[in-house]
């Protein structure tokens, strides 16, 4: 046990930024709006997230950074798919090629800087717990998030009203139209909380995973949160358990270099990418039960008639 | 406020405008950048477009960034015409890289003019091969070729930093992750005296007019078109789509594969851990701002390619990040896909319900 706790811990630390981003996707593609630009909002929070400690030396003030950063770049693409009618595929990519330019752009200066790391915030009493304390009781404020919004997301959607309508946006914009829900403006709203999840992942990677700011730094885990929905075949607590999954993947692969396996470090660090590969083949594959679960109009353009 | 109002048809004059204006915002958006840096506009404009060309080399280092970008460019606007989202464009260029690359070292001694066709090809085929595992996951078990085949990207890059880093690398090359230089047979010869242009360029002007040719006049082209514009007719026609997945993989395969093993025995000469800036993925901005036809991406890959020596001269003259090319790119991405909204709608102040029914 008492080696087994460390490893718990470090993969709650890998799967906290995948639970982020998978979702704020989850609510903008429950809207129907695919953005494929996860990855671009990640970075960009990142840095945002990172210079703002930098700046100010409050965590606080990172986080929110972080947060405003993803909201910011995902405006542009609510203005450009909702506003412009601009094709979902070629705005998100368009979205991560811009996030990598920018975020590199802004943190020229931040390279090399380094940072303590979000403080650990230890509940009374109940991180006194033996194994279980410290496994669940002593993290950082994003980690305690990642768990609250991971339960929020699952209420929003299943038991509340808007959750409702939100769904309905995405299954039928049509019908949700002609019944006067404003479609675009809640796309929008779901498109802008998508972003700023995809900015707490990267306050997260910045502020509390490596700590420190490095060009390009997310390595593709913007498309694994993505791929993550899909796994999760748009459900809040198969998300969860998939983030842990590939948390847990993740870590593996630290923890089989240090242990010295006799594999290059290389093929470790594959093992993410093709697992999400292998999990989207098996989910992919029944036909019926993507078509069950998907937003109906997820990618579909909408325009009023009149 | 402003309203979109469809037009009765796409217009064709804005279809070719689009590019333009996104380009001319995109110009004042730098001014705006470059101003928020600190940096005079005018010379950072002039270093980013003027500077690069003010010699027969610069020209020359035009063709040679402008090739993997029209090849790449040409081969994935057939895809995007037809629907088909390959995004992996960069796992194929390094996996054709890797498999040509294999090649040239396994017949570094070969003093033979067989061996630079075999290279080539060798590289097409690595291209094909990485391709066809999307193509084959999407058509057999309807997986998201988007996910798989950007996935397959930071695979393809983890073998090849497998490869310099263990057994391709240099014996004599104290211990760089590096091949050793491919010999002589296996390099792309220069085609212009004291610049770096390449044979590839040639292939890749010859990828343009191939290209051409497969849209306007043979039966593959018509089904690309009918199935992009008109799905359900396409089906009705018995076109298979996933056949047309297939073929839309293997092309943008084969030629990414191509322009990867085109950049490392040309301008490279070896393997290394990075061949590319990542013109697998500003190749797609040059098949939208091409219009997905083949002589438009010829003139944005070439756009683009100056946006890569641009961005070097900036460096240079300037001290300017080399980030900055980047976002340039993104940045005139976003401005098409906006303007690119005249072609269907038109703009209209917003009336009132009664009249807009009359």
């Amino acid at each position: 046990m008492e080696i087994l706790i460390p490893a718990i811990l470090t993969v709650i630390t890998a799967a906290t930024p995948l639970l982020y981003a998978a979702l704020g996707e989850l609510v903008a593609e429950k809207s129907g709006v695919l953005n494929l630009g996860v990855e671009g909002m990640i970075l960009l929070g990142a840095v945002c997230g990172f210079a703002a400690v930098y700046l100010t030396g409050s965590a606080a003030a990172g986080i929110f950074a972080g947060l405003a950063g993803g909201m910011a770049l995902s405006v542009v693409f609510g203005v450009l798919v909702l506003g412009f009618q601009a094709s979902q595929v070629a705005t998100g990519l368009a979205l991560t090629i811009f996030g990598i330019g920018l975020s590199a752009l802004l943190g020229q200066e931040l390279v090399g800087v380094a940072y303590q790391g979000l403080p650990k915030i230890s509940l009374p009493l109940l991180s006194k717990i033996p194994a279980l304390g410290p496994l669940l009781f002593r993290h950082d404020f994003l980690v305690y998030g990642s768990f609250a919004m991971a339960f929020a997301v699952y209420w929003f959607l299943a038991r509340s009203r808007a959750g409702l309508v939100l769904r309905a946006v995405g299954d039928s914009h049509d019908a949700a139209h002609a019944m006067g829900y404003p479609v675009v403006r809640i796309r929008f709203a779901a498109v802008l909380f998508g972003g700023g999840m995809a900015g707490l992942a990267g306050a997260y990677l910045s502020l509390a995973y490596s700590p420190l700011w490095i060009e390009n730094m997310s390595a593709g885990r913007g498309w694994i949160a993505l791929a993550l929905v899909v796994f999760a075949t748009w459900r809040p607590w198969r998300v969860f358990i998939g983030a842990y999954l590939f948390g847990g993947i993740t870590i593996l692969q630290l923890h089989a270099q240090v242990l010295g396996v006799g594999v290059p470090a290389q093929v470790m660090s594959m093992l993410p990418y093709l697992a999400t590969i292998a999990v989207l083949v098996l989910i992919s594959r029944d036909r019926n039960k993507i078509k069950l679960n998907a937003p109906a109009c997820i990618g579909k353009p909408f325009h009023p008639a009149a | 406020m402003l309203q979109l109002v469809k037009r009765p048809q796409p217009s064709k004059a804005m279809t070719y405008l689009s590019p333009l204006l996104a380009l001319a915002i995109t110009l004042c958006a730098g001014v705006v950048m470059f101003q928020a840096m600190g940096v005079s506009p005018g010379r950072a404009l002039h270093a980013f477009f003027a500077a690069p060309l003010a010699s027969k080399y610069g020209w020359a280092e035009l063709g040679v960034k402008a090739t993997p970008l029209v090849l790449i460019g040409v081969a994935l606007s057939i895809g995007f015409r037809a629907g088909v989202w390959n995004i992996g464009a960069e796992g194929q260029l390094t996996f054709g890289a890797i498999c040509g690359g294999g090649i040239a070292l396994w017949l570094h001694r070969a003093e033979t003019g067989w061996v630079l066709p075999l290279v080539l090809l060798c590289g097409a085929l690595g291209g094909m091969a990485w391709a066809a595992i999307p193509a084959f996951l999407r058509t057999k078990f309807n997986t998201n070729e988007i996910l798989t085949s950007l996935m397959l990207t930071y695979v393809a890059i983890l073998v090849l930093s497998l490869l310099v880093h263990g057994p391709w690398r240099d014996p004599g090359g104290y211990n760089f992750p590096e091949s050793r230089d491919f010999s002589e047979s296996a390099t792309l010869p220069i085609i212009l005296a004291g610049t770096r242009l390449h044979l590839g360029w040639l292939l890749a002007l010859a990828m343009v007019g191939a290209t051409w040719a497969l849209l306007a006049r043979t039966l593959v082209g018509f089904q690309v078109k009918v199935i992009g514009q008109a799905p359900a007719a396409g089906r009705h026609a018995g076109f298979s789509l996933n056949r047309m997945v297939w073929f839309c993989f293997m092309f943008a395969g084969g030629a990414a594969g191509l322009a990867g093993i085109i950049e490392v025995s040309g301008p490279i000469g070896q393997l290394q851990p990075s061949i590319s800036p990542g013109y697998g993925f500003t190749a797609i901005i040059v098949a939208f701002l091409g219009r997905l036809h083949p002589l438009g991406v010829l003139f944005a890959g070439l756009l683009l390619a100056l946006s890569y020596l641009g961005g070097e001269a900036a460096q240079i003259l300037l001290g300017l990040p080399l980030a900055v090319t980047g976002v340039f790119q993104g940045m005139l991405l976003f401005f098409l896909l906006a303007c690119d909204v005249l072609i269907h709608y038109r703009i209209r102040p917003r009336r009132r319900m009664s009249s807009a029914a009359a």
